[in-house]
């Protein structure tokens, strides 16, 4: 089942192209860059200053019936669902879809210091996440596996980069 | 595998439930919507959340209603409410109202994940209490006061007045009436509960040595204290100290018990720290107080200090009514205790009881049915496996047979049931030849089967 990424307002070459590689070595899957065309200004709220990322899924599921496999939506805005101030991504849990906002992943969103090596490692973590609740997987309570809970960039930087033995054998095609 | 926490979420908005739908299943919750409070609570009644995180403003039953509706149903329950506009008015009212706190939405993440975490571990902690506090209840409950008469119905209408105050107590009554079972009696229905009743036989123990033990020594202060020792009094804190035969302690004692009755402190002997304790007093005495105020030998000030709420228990002979209640109590407890299988008590026997005096009063009951179940060979009780006095104290006649003749007859027979019969032996006790005795035997018309 291959892998489809689709960036939205993402706007680094270099952070997309690297993702690729390593989630290339990552799955046995095969691993693609699209174009959909989806305007985020229309989920964007002007009280919250975000973009409603159900809202940007639900558009997205619409648009992408021609692609059979798990699709991760790349992008630099700041995404929210309506109960919590902010989310890293969100995902269709056992479904086709998923978006990953990697602007909370930048380290000068916090220290004001840029770090391009700490936000491919948030990069990667996240996007394996978000995957991992398409094909299937809720929160881990192991700090060393990827699904962990992330509700902070602090827990992001702490838990693991893998998924873990009992979580691994769900995700198709990681090798 | 740990059982799963189960959470409902209330909220007017759709996009509000579902985003914390999604949120606290991948979390790895048990979760539930209602979109108002009144599908809240029919959820809430049918199936117990451990959480509910509710927003207050709803159409019709607002948050606040639904949150002191639920604690009507449970007030245990944990809610988390969610406003849109945070105010300390608001954060007051939520609180006031019993809510484990308040979240402003929208809600950071991590503060959410941290929140909820918490309530749940305080919810598992208070459960958990409540159990242990169970258990307790449990473990401590004491012999049950046994009786129906309306003495001991009078006795159970005060211990319950009396139990939920501090009020210091005297009980009183003779010997063997069960004056400490009243006195756990009250200590267990009080507020202090699962703190200790400490009970001391202020009778049992000589002046300097109910000192040590009511107030605590320190290390070397006198001859033997080689450690330092908490007194009665001290761990009786929070709990009940019970003065038995308070009656019997010397006057020096009786104003060091007045002061720390009064004062709640204290130092253990040799000691200098003031050490303070909480505890409620209960007295018992079988002694006439009042005489031995006017003989000097019980303080006036301190026989008032004590002398606020009495309870008289009357002594067994008073309340007949009470006997087969207790002997069918003691059976079974000492049935399970000596795995016996007695079950009852013939009818003689139970005449036999209840026309006794019991001048031990229960105490002496309880310790005539223990003999009997350990001499008895039957599944009932009879008369012959009652202990000697018993027997003998069957001896206090009706009013129409108070002559001598009648005494005579009844003494020969017990004699005679004593030794089973044997003549020689009965007419050695009785110091009479044997002659005289099948005299008296048939001038009686005694039977070996009459009793």
């Amino acid at each position: 089942m291959d892998i489809f990424i689709a960036p939205i307002k993402f706007y680094s070459t270099l952070l997309l192209q690297n993702l690729v590689t390593e989630l290339s070595k990552r799955f046995s899957s095969r691993i693609h860059v699209i174009d959909l065309k989806i305007n985020l200004d229309d989920f964007f709220s002007i009280d919250r200053k975000q973009y409603f990322s159900t809202q940007i899924i639900a558009e997205t599921i619409k648009l992408t019936d021609d692609y059979n496999g798990k699709i991760i939506m790349l992008t630099d805005v700041d995404i929210f669902v309506p109960a919590l101030t902010f989310i890293f991504g969100e995902a269709q849990l056992n479904g086709k879809h998923s978006i990953l906002s990697v602007c909370r992943l930048h380290e000068e969103f916090y220290s004001g210091i840029s770090n391009e090596n700490l936000l491919f490692e948030r990069t990667i973590k996240e996007a394996l996440h978000e995957l991992g609740h398409c094909y299937g997987l809720r929160h881990c309570i192991d700090w060393d596996c990827v699904m962990h809970s992330s509700n902070g960039i602090e827990e992001v930087d702490i838990k693991g980069h893998i998924f873990c033995h009992k979580c691994i054998s769900k995700v198709d095609g990681y090798k | 595998m740990d059982k799963k926490e189960k959470i409902l979420i209330v909220d007017d908005e759709k996009i509000v439930r579902e985003s914390l739908y999604h949120w606290f299943e991948d979390e790895d919750y048990l979760v539930d919507t209602a979109e108002d409070g009144e599908t809240a609570l029919k959820k809430y009644e049918k199936d117990k959340f451990d959480l509910l995180l509710v927003d207050m403003k709803m159409p019709g039953m607002s948050g606040l209603d639904l949150l002191s509706k639920i604690k009507a149903i449970d007030k245990e329950a944990m809610v988390i409410l969610i406003t849109a506009f945070a105010s300390v008015p608001t954060a007051i009212t939520a609180l006031k109202t019993g809510a484990y706190d308040y979240v402003t939405k929208p809600v950071d993440p991590d503060e959410l994940a941290h929140l909820v975490k918490k309530a749940l571990e305080q919810r598992a902690l208070k459960i958990e209490n409540i159990q242990l506090k169970e258990n307790i209840d449990e473990i401590i409950k004491p012999d049950n006061l046994i009786g129906e008469s309306f003495q001991m119905k009078k006795i159970y209408e005060l211990v319950h007045s009396v139990a939920r105050t501090d009020t210091t107590v005297i009980i009183r009554g003779d010997s063997g009436t069960g004056k400490e079972l009243v006195a756990k009696a009250i200590h267990i229905n009080s507020s202090r509960k699962y703190f200790p009743i400490i009970t001391v036989n202020c009778g049992a123990l000589t002046e300097s040595l109910l000192e040590s033990e009511l107030f605590g020594h320190e290390k070397g202060s006198f001859t033997g204290a080689q450690f330092k020792r908490k007194g009665k009094f001290e761990m009786a804190d929070r709990g009940t100290i019970f003065l038995d035969e308070i009656g019997s302690i010397s006057l020096k004692m009786q104003i060091e018990l007045l002061r720390v009755i009064e004062t709640k402190q204290f130092n253990r002997v040799g000691g200098n720290e003031l050490i303070k304790s909480d505890f409620r007093v209960i007295t018992a005495t079988n002694e006439p107080l009042e005489e031995l105020v006017k003989a000097g030998k019980f303080r006036e000030d301190l026989y008032y200090r004590l002398n606020v709420f009495t309870i008289v228990i009357p002594p067994l002979r008073e309340r007949r009514d009470d006997i087969p209640l207790l002997v069918n109590f003691f059976i079974n407890k000492f049935s399970t205790a000596m795995n016996k299988k007695i079950k009852s008590v013939s009818k003689e026997a139970m005449d036999f009881l209840i026309n006794h005096n019991w001048p031990g009063n229960v105490r002496e009951l309880e310790n005539a049915i223990e003999r009997a179940m350990v001499v008895g060979k039957t599944s009932s009780i009879i008369v012959d496996d009652l202990p000697f006095h018993v027997s003998s104290n069957n001896f206090e006649l009706n009013g129409e047979e108070k002559s001598l003749s009648a005494m005579e007859c009844k003494y020969i027979l017990n004699i005679l049931n004593e030794n089973s019969w044997n003549i020689s032996k009965t007419a050695q006790i009785l110091k009479i030849d044997r002659v005289t005795l099948y005299s008296k035997i048939n001038k009686y018309s005694l039977r070996k089967d009459k009793y």
